[in-house]
């Protein structure tokens, strides 16, 4: 059956700690949506829960703080896979509750 | 798109292959195709998103575009719920079936174990959570376990791939390349 267990943690390991333009803690905290400062915070709610209301005034305000687009897109790519981690994780853990494992 | 380094910041190589693509399939290089050749060393998902819809699955890799399309639908991304309509519609060489699905799911003409299945991806995508009630409704229509966790893996994929054509602002293509596109998906994979 497929098994995407290792892939997974490969492109995660890879988008937080691999060659970046943006800022390692940067990177963790755009994939924990924790612990950012305005204007990245609000941007990376957005990313997580609801990407499709992102605008390019959302795009430009990012701009205006001095990131670079390689700097915003590797915080999207962060802020994409946390949230769908976080749901796959929550999903895997009702899986495992609902089939009596550990 | 919203970045321009997604749209001409490639290296040497990727550019010669969007020259080759537009060649040989008469079709511009769609957004999501761009997406994957812009530095493949930082964001490069293609062989998570392989395994997961083409890995060895008790369901079939139209059930799997299928669930592609549903959770796209879910997250209200025009390019995704387009491309893998189409995929889907292609692979069950049922496109009824695919529409039927998309437009009611309880009422389509589905299996149970699928149709609840993707009632379970609605949620989680929608919801973000779901618990161990709804994972034994899936259960007890006849889902196995590894059924379900195939299709979880097929939910991450896309929540992340839904998540960044929305942001960057994918271009929803012509239905002539979107055909173009199902067609390549279905005979090349995600690779």
């Amino acid at each position: 059956m497929s098994d995407i267990a290792s892939l997974h943690r490969s492109l995660v390991e890879r988008v937080l700690e691999g060659e970046g333009r943006a800022s390692h803690e940067i990177r963790r905290a755009a994939f924990d949506n924790v612990g950012l400062a305005e204007p990245v915070r609000g941007f990376v709610e957005k990313v997580a829960h609801g990407a499709r209301t992102v605008t390019d005034a959302d795009i430009d305000t990012l701009r205006n703080a001095s990131l670079s687009e390689d700097q915003i897109y590797e915080i999207v790519v962060c802020a994409a896979i946390g949230q769908a981690t976080r749901q796959y994780q929550n999903a895997l853990a009702a899986l495992s509750s609902a089939t009596g494992g550990d | 798109m919203r970045l321009t380094i997604l749209d001409d910041g490639h290296g040497i190589r990727a550019k010669a292959m969007f020259v080759l693509i537009r060649v040989f399939s008469g079709h511009p290089v769609v957004d999501a195709v761009k997406l994957a050749l812009y530095r493949p060393s930082f964001y490069r998902a293609g062989g998570l998103t392989q395994e997961a819809m083409r890995g060895p699955s008790e369901w079939s890799v139209a059930d799997r575009e299928l669930m592609a399309a549903y959770v796209s639908k879910m997250n209200e991304t025009e390019f995704c719920i387009a491309a893998h309509t189409a995929t889907s519609a292609l692979a069950y060489n049922d496109g009824a079936k695919v529409s039927a699905a998309l437009a009611d799911l309880e009422t389509a003409p589905l299996t149970e174990p699928l149709r609840a299945t993707l009632r379970l991806l609605g949620k989680l995508t929608r919801e973000n959570n779901v618990d161990a009630e709804d994972v034994r409704n899936v259960l007890a229509a006849g889902a196995s376990a590894q059924q379900i966790k195939d299709a979880l893996a097929v939910a991450f994929a896309f929540n992340v791939t839904d998540r960044l054509a929305d942001v960057f602002n994918f271009a929803t293509d012509d239905p002539a390349a979107i055909n173009a596109g199902a067609k390549y998906l279905l005979t090349r994979g995600y690779r």
